[in-house]
């Protein structure tokens, strides 16, 4: 059936910020969605708060709204725009649920406004726990026994009939978020309360646990012809018991002979059906007990999701591409395969390789969080490999996480006899799988450690041929034929050096001497039986020096430049790299060179086949990219590498391939070292005349201890080189001091801490310039972070346009910051962060890359920076380039908040400080900063109350800047609730307020009142270690309960000047196209 | 397990894949130590290698697996399509390892041994691929080297001397010599089988696959399996109320020229008939339409299909290398199915006469189950004949 006819508007709803559960792959697939329904012809109208992606780009949609997605938000859209269609499939589940709130609350009715891709019906049975099992149930499919309650007392009713261990799955929650599996009765009222809370229904389902059983997915993709196929099968190597998002898993399933597969097959199909999905993507979970092959399904999701970005990647459909196409009355056959361009897309990919995903996590961030994996996801990031056998696919997978892994190294373990081994065997952590490489080298068996860990035999045998392989290296040592069977079986040449004592350059030249370099084969889509277009390629050691060596690179002979990609998402490392990579690469496209991408995040923009012109799946180290690198300039002239936009992934790597002969185009290596460097970087900034705050470093605990009382506390300590702040503290005395650089020198590579005089209550500045080889100098944005120095710049807010700082002092900020750039020769970008105490500016740290930022920049300005930055790096004029854009004064204020993932982590504390938290960012953007501001909030999920009480509890030394905004808040008929220190405090300046315990005070405190709903807002900040444990419960049952709540004054007080204004003011919808 | 020395396969390679442009390509041994000369052709299947192995349509064939690791799942009774191993050979990328599967019985090398067929494993199988799909099938041979090494030459010569699989009748040797009766249903069927069924169908042997069988008990027909070269008479003693054409190996055909007289006499007599792969070239053949041999054959389980008559797309699983030409179809024959690779035809059936075939395999195994239906329109069929007559 050719496309409709009778839509002509249709609205994409996004996914918001980045948060656990939902990653840039959404932003891959809306930016899919958003380009093939536009070549369609269709006008696209999108709706996204997330700044930092490549679907907001203005060109990708006809009109952009950079707003809250809340049905109030949505609904403004629709009057304003008056689609005929809305598109909810695209944006996960944050899509999914407006779409639903909106269709429930008529409002799609009232606008005429059909729903494309799902309809309600559909979402609702595949969403609603109990209609989804007893839809299966009349289809014959079996799912875990399990009954859906709505209070405590149903639950403990239905534990003694199923009886522990049981799955606690709250309905409508992100990622499993708020769920787990109880083993104990204490665990499991405990996960009851918890998933009723989190649950948007206050509904939560109880079910059979099936945890052990094998674990499997299916990407099922129909049209609305009935035509269904499996674009893709992923097994989970971590069985049943773990979340998928954080299991590791493998494509395609290999464990399952063709008359198990099929039946999976037909259940999946039958589930789309019978769910109703008409057209799209979905994908269905099945666990399969190992013993007898015993089927159940598990849940399905009607839209597209992480798992169908994941198998998109790994097998060359688009899926989200298609779904969108088949959303708006296309069929299978009717569509091209882009891949072969021959073939329709009415086929069943089948591939010749093995992918595996292995999830990226960052308990090191958490202080206190369980790092136990349970179905409750805690990933932030997912590396993607793909290999010629299990074994290759899975150790590239260890080497693409960026954790500093070479291969199965050795798990962090208290030791490793056979009883540490086979107690942590038992445990699902995020290193099990090192763990079972561990127990298989002190000579556990396969069958013992299937027997406690249930990963299936098959697997165990793949790891047991590499970890035995480690003795077999050692003995033979550096001959031909062993390094090629270690490459072959996906050995990284820091792995093999380090077994065999060698420098890895060493090792390299080995390699090079004997011609042991891999081949690269295409990702085609169909093994290799018909001729495929598109150069989407991974590296293997599959060929032996008998036969011969078959590569399918084939590289072009144009000039060409390496872009080097950011590697898996973790804190601090996140889609803002990405859009800044693809930014480069349109930019380089524009000019006509050729563009190689690199990088191994499935999730991401840049790793769609579409978007360099040709791309390489592999992991970013150094020996990978010198391989590409040398198979690149077998033909051609690659001009070089760009390392600036990936992020910390690629600079981590640049003084190695640059001293393999690899040339780094823009800024070098050595300025980026720079700034890096403390003492020389303080040194240039003495010579500019420029201040910074008194530094100094240290090796030992004890020089630290010196050099801070030199300096005068508080002090800022953190290791020198790590990236997001990582172990990065402020220290007001002596014993926090002492603790802080112990846990410092533990985490720093060169054994270096660095220490600086802490500016407290300081403003914090962010800028972000283009330079080009001239010296031209652009400022992209100069941003006024709503939090005071100290708090990490990737956690604060921030206003673009700043709100509070003088022309003046950004003028000398330009001046200064211009400075710095010429004296280091920047050519590219460059970011800096300033702090602003008591009028004086201090210059507190230089990036001379791409920023976090870049993106809200280039939201705000409506300029592409990243691609300004890219031309200028490869040698363009930035005047010339500046002359094809309006530079306009800002209209608007855009403000820019944080997204942060502690409803992932129980016992966690929420405070902010210096180093990175968050995982995402959204933005509002309104004439006024306030509204702005309040835009901003309500993005992230904070909704601030208008009235009710307000809890305060102040340490000392701030209690004299809370008076004002306790008087505002009295002005605004609030009540104001506080422990005894502040509350005095606060009466005594006539600001009448009620006491409440502390919660050490005994009941009913402060958490009780936070339970009941007595509170709708909490200001509470800390300093002491000690006030900081009193509080924790405070914050947490914040969290918990959705109450908002600020820890810094600086926080509190634009939010109580925010609740001031949303009583007059109201808010302006306006496109970015019609912004700008 | 012989394959599972601790010692890895770094040297001292054990087996050779000759192919007939002289090209060799050293590997490692599998299976029965001797040499095996086939046609050399590609399955693109990620699943069900026990299953293709088994199938007699790969009689006289060479199967390169294009996945890199066969063997997972080990070998188990139940997936067995025939009671041997049928193909001359497989070639595989990764060395077998320990099986793993609730239901597997024996490890593939065994199987191999047991069947007694040289293999081949530690090949570049991508390249192999990528060589055939350019260049078209070929002709091959695998050497797994027992005492004499020196064989090379040999086998070149016999490659040489071997015509290839055009104008070979290979049904003939693979066709039952004693007719049987079969009773036994689909894998997992939620059905059981009753003891009685309503309409005989007779299959024709070209090569038949058990799970054929499987699916015409599940539909309630009561297959017995004759000899290919079965009489007219021999056939209607029978007291079929369908006829049924089975796939199998070579060149419709070198098979069909010795039987077309029988089928056009069954299908005068208005018997439905249903042809699946040989069968359909068969019964091409025995309506008059010609068979070819293809450039590159069809193998493996993801082929979309389009069936004519209805607009939806079928994946499907198939195994041939020759086709029915549709440019010589007569006006009586209407083309049902298309492949949506190459355009070639699929499926065929006769205006006003109760015959119909498809070139691909409805009954899966391996592959997807979207096709099953053909055997229950092969059942409406029967029973509206029956009713009629």
């Amino acid at each position: 059936m050719p496309k409709r006819t009778d839509i002509n508007k249709i609205l994409i709803v996004g996914a918001g910020p980045i948060v656990i559960g939902q990653a840039c792959e959404f932003d891959y697939s809306g930016a899919q969605a958003c380009k093939s329904l536009k070549d369609e012809g269709y006008k696209i109208v999108l709706i996204n708060s997330n700044p930092a992606t490549i679907m907001t780009d203005p060109e990708l949609a006809d009109q952009t709204y950079i707003e809250p997605i809340t049905k109030e938000f949505v609904e403004k859209i629709i009057e304003i725009e008056k689609p005929d269609a809305l598109l909810p499939t695209m944006g996960g589940q944050t899509a999914l649920n407006v779409s639903m709130e909106l269709f429930n609350n008529r409002i799609l009715e009232k606008h005429g406004v059909k729903m494309i891709g799902a309809n309600p019906t559909a979402i609702e049975l595949a969403e609603d726990r109990q209609k989804f099992k007893d839809a299966m149930n009349e289809i014959g499919l079996s799912c875990p026994k399990s009954y859906v309650v709505n209070t405590i007392e149903e639950s403990k009713r239905v534990k003694n009939e199923l009886n522990l261990p049981l799955v606690i799955r709250p309905s409508f929650t992100l990622g499993g978020t708020g769920g787990g599996v109880a083993y104990d009765d204490e665990g499991f009222i405990d996960l009851c309360n918890r998933g009723l809370n989190a649950s948007p229904t206050n509904q939560i389902l109880i079910e059979k646990s099936v945890s052990g059983w094998k674990e499997f997915e299916m990407e099922v993709v129909r049209d609305n012809k009935d035509n269904c196929i499996i674009v893709c099968s992923i097994e989970n190597v971590d069985p049943m018991g773990v979340h998928t998002g954080d299991s590791i898993t493998v494509a395609p399933s290999l464990t399952l002979t063709d008359k198990e597969y099929q039946i999976l097959r037909n259940a999946s199909i039958k589930v789309l059906r019978k769910i109703g999905v008409d057209t799209g993507g979905s994908n269905v979970q099945f666990a399969i007990n190992p013993e007898d092959g015993e089927i159940n399904v598990i849940e399905m999701n009607p839209r597209v999701s992480r798992s169908s970005a994941l198998a998109s990647k790994a097998t060359g459909f688009p899926i989200a591409k298609i779904a969108a196409k088949l959303a708006v009355g296309y069929t299978l056959d009717e569509l091209e395969n882009d891949i072969t361009t021959t073939t329709p897309a009415s086929f069943e990919p089948t591939i010749d390789y093995v992918v595996t995903k292995i999830p990226r996590f960052t308990f090191e961030k958490f202080v206190g969080a369980n790092s136990d994996l349970t179905t409750s996801m805690k990933s932030v990031g997912e590396a993607m490999s793909i290999g010629r056998s299990f074994n290759e696919s899975i150790q590239k997978g260890f080497n693409s996480l960026e954790y500093g892994l070479t291969g199965f190294d050795n798990p962090k373990l208290r030791s490793n006899d056979k009883n540490t081994i086979l107690s942590e065997l038992k445990i699902q952590s995020s290193q099990r799988l090192l763990v079972v490489g561990e127990a298989l080298r002190i000579g556990l068996s396969v069958d013992e450690i299937n027997k406690i860990t249930k990963y299936d035999k098959w697997f165990l045998y793949q790891i047991k041929r590499i970890i035995d392989f480690e003795e077999i290296l050692k003995d033979k040592g550096l001959k031909k034929e062993i390094i090629l069977y270690a490459k072959k079986i996906g050995y990284s040449d820091s792995k093999i050096s380090s077994i065999l004592n060698i420098k890895e350059n060493e090792l390299r030249e080995f390699r090079n001497n004997s011609d042991i370099n891999p081949v690269f084969r295409l990702v085609d889509t169909c093994a290799g039986e018909f001729s495929s277009k598109t150069p989407y390629l991974y590296s293997t050691y599959d060929w032996d020096f008998e036969n011969t060596k078959f590569c399918e690179a084939n590289p072009t002979s144009k000039d060409k430049v390496i872009i080097l990609g950011g590697g898996p998402n973790r804190i601090g490392q996140g889609i803002e790299f990405d859009y800044c990579c693809v930014h480069a690469v349109y930019a380089l496209k524009e000019k006509g060179i050729e563009t190689i991408m690199i990088n191994c995040n499935p999730e991401t923009v840049s790793t769609d086949y579409d978007t360099a012109d040709r791309l390489y799946f592999e992991p970013l180290s150094a020996e990978s990219v010198i391989e590409i690198y040398n198979k690149e300039k077998s033909n051609g002239n690659v001009l070089g590498v760009l390392v600036q936009f990936g992020g910390q992934t690629p600079l981590k790597i640049a003084k190695e391939i640059e001293e393999a002969g690899i040339k780094v185009i823009g800024t070098s290596t050595e300025a980026i070292d720079l700034a890096e460097d403390r003492d020389r970087f303080s040194e240039i900034l003495m010579k500019l005349k420029i201040a910074q705050p008194k530094n100094a470093f240290a090796n030992t605990v004890s020089q630290t201890l010196e050099k801070a009382k030199e300096i005068g506390y508080p002090v800022l300590v953190r290791p020198s080189y790590v990236l997001g702040g990582r172990a990065m503290q402020i220290a007001y005395d002596k014993d926090n001091l002492e603790s802080f650089s112990n846990e410092a020198l533990e985490v720093s590579s060169n054994n270096v801490i660095l220490i600086d005089e802490y500016l407290e209550n300081a403003k914090e500045i962010d800028v972000d310039i283009i330079r080009d080889k001239n010296g031209e100098i652009f400022v992209a944005g100069i941003m006024e972070h709503i939090e005071e120095a100290g708090i990490h710049s990737g956690d604060s807010a921030c206003s673009l346009p700043p709100y509070s700082v003088s022309k003046e002092t950004q003028n000398k900020i330009i001046e200064w910051v211009s400075k710095i750039a010429n004296e280091i020769n920047v050519i590219g970008l460059m970011n800096t962060q300033l702090a602003i105490k008591d009028k004086k500016i201090y210059v507190l740290e230089v990036n001379p890359r791409a920023s976090r930022t870049v993106p809200f920049v280039a939201k705000s300005k409506g300029i592409p920076i990243a691609k300004i930055a890219a031309k200028v790096m490869v040698g363009e004029n930035l005047n010339s380039i500046l002359n094809d854009y309006k530079i306009n004064e800002l209209k608007n204020f855009n403000v820019k908040e944080s997204v942060f993932p502690f409803n992932k982590f129980d016992g966690v504390d929420l405070i902010l400080g210096p180093e990175m938290k968050s995982t995402g960012e959204v933005m509002g953007i309104d004439e006024t900063f306030l509204s702005s501001y309040i835009k901003s909030q309500i993005a992230c999920g904070n909704i601030l109350p208008s009235k009710g009480t307000v809890f305060i509890s102040i340490d000392n030394d701030n209690k004299k800047f809370i008076i004002e905004i306790a008087q505002k808040l009295k002005e605004l008929d609030f009540n104001l609730l506080a422990t005894k220190g502040t509350a005095e405090y606060l009466n005594s300046n006539n600001i009448k307020t009620k006491i409440v315990n502390k919660v050490k005070e005994g009941n009913p405190h402060v958490v009780d009142s936070l339970i009941n709903n007595e509170i709708q807002l909490v200001i509470n900040t800390t300093k002491t270690q000690s006030s900081i444990r009193d509080s924790y419960s405070i914050r947490r049952t914040s969290l918990m309960y959705n109450i908002p709540y600020y820890t810094t004054i600086a926080g509190a007080k634009v939010a109580v000047d925010a609740i001031e204004h949303m009583k007059t003011q109201e808010f302006t919808i306006k496109s970015l196209q019609t912004i700008n | 397990m012989e394959v599972l020395k601790k010692e890895p396969h770094i040297h001292n390679k054990t087996a050779a894949l000759v192919l007939e442009n002289g090209e060799i390509l050293w590997g490692y041994g599998l299976g029965e130590k001797k040499a095996a000369v086939g046609e050399l052709c590609f399955n693109t299947s990620q699943t069900g290698y026990q299953e293709a192995l088994s199938d007699p349509s790969y009689t006289k064939q060479i199967i390169t697996f294009t996945f890199p690791h066969i063997g997972i799942v080990g070998t188990n009774q139940e997936d067995q399509e025939s009671k041997k191993i049928y193909a001359d050979g497989c070639v595989v990328n990764q060395p077998l390892s320990e099986y793993s599967n609730w239901r597997a019985e024996n490890d593939l090398n065994s199987y191999f041994l047991k069947n007694k067929i040289p293999c081949i494993f530690g090949i570049d199988t991508r390249y192999l691929t990528k060589k055939l799909s350019a260049e078209g099938a070929k002709k091959a041979a695998i050497i797994h080297f027992g005492e004499d090494e020196n064989k090379i030459e040999k086998i070149k010569t016999q490659i040489n001397e071997w015509k290839g699989l055009q104008n070979l009748d290979l049904a003939g040797i693979v066709s039952t010599e004693q007719n049987y009766n079969w009773k036994k249903g689909i894998w997992k069927s939620h059905k059981s089988i009753k003891s009685q069924f309503k309409y005989n169908v007779t299959c024709l042997d070209f090569g038949i696959k058990n799970n054929i069988l499987r699916n015409l008990n599940e539909f309630n027909l009561n297959p017995t399996v004759l000899n290919l070269f079965s009489s007219y008479e021999e056939i209607i003693e029978t007291n079929p109320s369908g006829i049924f054409l089975s796939n199998g190996p070579g060149d419709p055909y070198a098979t069909g020229s010795k039987i077309v007289d029988v089928i056009k006499k069954l299908i005068d007599d208005n018997i439905p008939i249903f042809g699946i792969c040989l069968g359909h070239q068969i019964l091409g053949l025995a309506l008059n339409a010609k068979t070819k041999k293809m450039f590159q054959g069809h193998r493996g389980s993801n082929h979309p299909v389009k069936n004519l008559e209805t607009g939806i797309v079928e994946i499907t699983s198939q195994n041939h290398g020759f086709e029915v030409d549709r440019d010589s179809f007569g006006i009586d024959i209407i083309e049902t199915h298309v492949s949506l690779f190459d355009g070639t035809n699929e499926g065929l059936r006769h205006k006003h006469l109760p015959v119909f075939s498809v070139q691909y395999h409805p009954e899966a195994s391996p592959g997807p189950h979207d096709s099953h239906y053909l055997f229950e329109e092969f059942y409406k069929l029967i029973e509206q004949n029956a009713k009629k007559n």
